[in-house]
């Protein structure tokens, strides 16, 4: 579903990702963890091309995403990202934060686009606050609404930027669960993210970053079970240790 | 000594003050603002988003009216244009355009380059995650910008907006260097007329102080009800 070959990028001199490869299979649910700075944002972006790449190749469900006769709004529309900061529109009711791109790209009508929201806002447990706005909900309810906005496009896939880094400790598990009723339906998943019992539960495969390379690509089991290399076990004692 | 007053002027002439004169003003003050944002908008996103070509013209623009006195770019309009307009239609002789039309051109392209400074900075304003977001869902870059980015920023600044248009209110006063009959132009005309130059410069000053003041209130009304709930 989706590739990711021998990938390069530089901002600059400072080069941010290294050579990485890897790929996600149709209904794989993969972690990527790494310390803050190892490129595990980045990489996930190149995914759908919020970041260009000046080497390698990534092709998401046979289209190549870094060819420039791609039709990227198009391909975008297909893959569901979900951010660390919600990025809801505060400007737009929850009803419409969800009916915007359904109307202005898949071309929905409003009435259709709006049903699709709420039935998407009901599945999160939202229903009851489709007339407010962005502001007026906490972190944790903005994150779920924000999961349910790119559902609400039919996506292929769900890319997830550090979805609960910004939450506060309570409400990490409202988004997580809603994660792992996600994967346990068989979305095909790409996480950046540190939550270890997340990638314990539903992951297929942990992918370690450091420095912009890929360190470890390896099953759960084989992750979390055998002995890794030096950096990758420095950082999980680290996050594990509390 | 205030015997020698006779404000009774003011009433004798208030139709032409105000049906005439404040007309005029408060027309080109609606006009001017209102094609001065569209342009200005325009602006802002051409010498943030535009190629090397756009970009940099623009700024050239910005820069050259921001430094110019506005009287100046007033007389300059107000004798080019029509020569401007020979020049477009090959006619034989200047193409006269009317008090009306020249003022209108000029506070929108002069107001343009202010407001075109004040819509880059709310454009600038809005946080780069919203960007991505809506790329991320598929909109366009014009999409991104009518859907997500303008609605939010033209929020954010819209006290600056209606400072620059109360100013622009102010500033239509300066047309009666073209003898145009604005409001401002309405009163000097009377004041010399009849020799009540201070009765008329006093009541003018009062009526512009009672419309921008009523504005800025109004301003702050306006505000409290389009804030983005928070």
């Amino acid at each position: 579903m989706i590739e990711i070959n021998n990938v390069s990028k530089w901002y600059g001199k400072f080069q941010v990702l290294t050579d990485c490869t890897t790929n996600v299979a149709k209904g794989d649910v993969v972690v990527v963890c790494g310390p803050s700075g190892s490129g595990k944002s980045t990489l996930i972006k190149t995914v759908n091309a919020l970041e260009p790449i000046q080497q390698g190749d990534i092709v998401v469900d046979g289209i190549k995403v870094n060819d420039p006769k791609t039709n990227l709004p198009k391909l975008r529309s297909r893959v569901g990202m979900v951010f660390q900061h919600f990025e809801l529109f505060p400007h737009l009711s929850i009803t419409e934060n969800l009916a915007l791109a359904q109307r202005k790209v898949l071309g929905r009508p409003r009435d259709e686009a709006e049903a699709t929201g709420l039935k998407l806002l009901e599945r999160v447990g939202l229903k009851a606050h489709a007339h407010k706005f962005p502001g007026q909900l906490s972190g944790g309810q903005q994150q779920r609404v924000a999961i349910a906005r790119a559902l609400a496009m039919n996506p292929i896939a769900m890319l997830f930027d550090e979805p609960t880094s910004a939450l506060d400790p309570e409400m990490i598990s409202e988004v997580l669960d809603i994660m792992v009723q996600l994967a346990h339906e068989g979305m095909t998943m790409m996480v950046v993210t540190h939550e270890m019992g997340f990638a314990r539960k539903v992951a297929n495969r942990v992918i370690f970053m450091d420095e912009g390379h890929i360190v470890e690509d390896a099953g759960k089991e084989e992750f979390f079970s055998t002995e890794r290399c030096a950096r990758a076990q420095q950082f999980l004692s680290k996050i594990l240790q509390h | 000594m205030l015997a020698d007053f006779d404000f009774d002027v003011i009433r004798r002439s208030l139709g032409y003050l105000f049906l005439d004169g404040m007309a005029f003003t408060l027309t080109l003050t609606v006009l001017a603002s209102v094609m001065g944002i569209l342009l200005g908008t325009l602006l802002a996103i051409g010498r943030l988003a535009g190629p090397k070509f756009i970009a940099v013209p623009i700024t050239a623009y910005v820069n050259l009216i921001r430094s110019l006195p506005l009287v100046l770019v007033i007389f300059w309009f107000y004798f080019l244009v029509p020569y401007i307009g020979q020049w477009m239609t090959g006619a034989s002789r200047p193409v006269q355009v009317g008090a009306f039309a020249s003022t209108l051109l000029t506070f929108t392209l002069f107001e343009a380059a202010y407001f075109s400074e004040i819509m880059r900075a709310g454009i600038q304003s809005i946080p780069r995650g919203q960007v991505s977001a809506g790329y991320a869902m598929g909109l366009t870059y014009p999409q991104v910008m009518r859907y997500v980015v303008l609605p939010q920023a033209f929020r954010n600044m819209l006290p600056l907006l209606l400072t620059q248009t109360i100013v622009l209110f102010q500033d239509t006063s300066l047309v009666y260097v073209l003898s145009i009959t604005d409001f401002m132009g309405a009163a000097s005309k009377v004041a010399q007329r009849d020799g009540r130059l201070v009765e008329m410069y006093i009541f003018a000053a009062v009526v512009y102080f009672l419309v921008s003041f009523a504005l800025s209130r109004l301003v702050k009304r306006l505000q409290a009800r389009i804030a983005i709930p928070r």
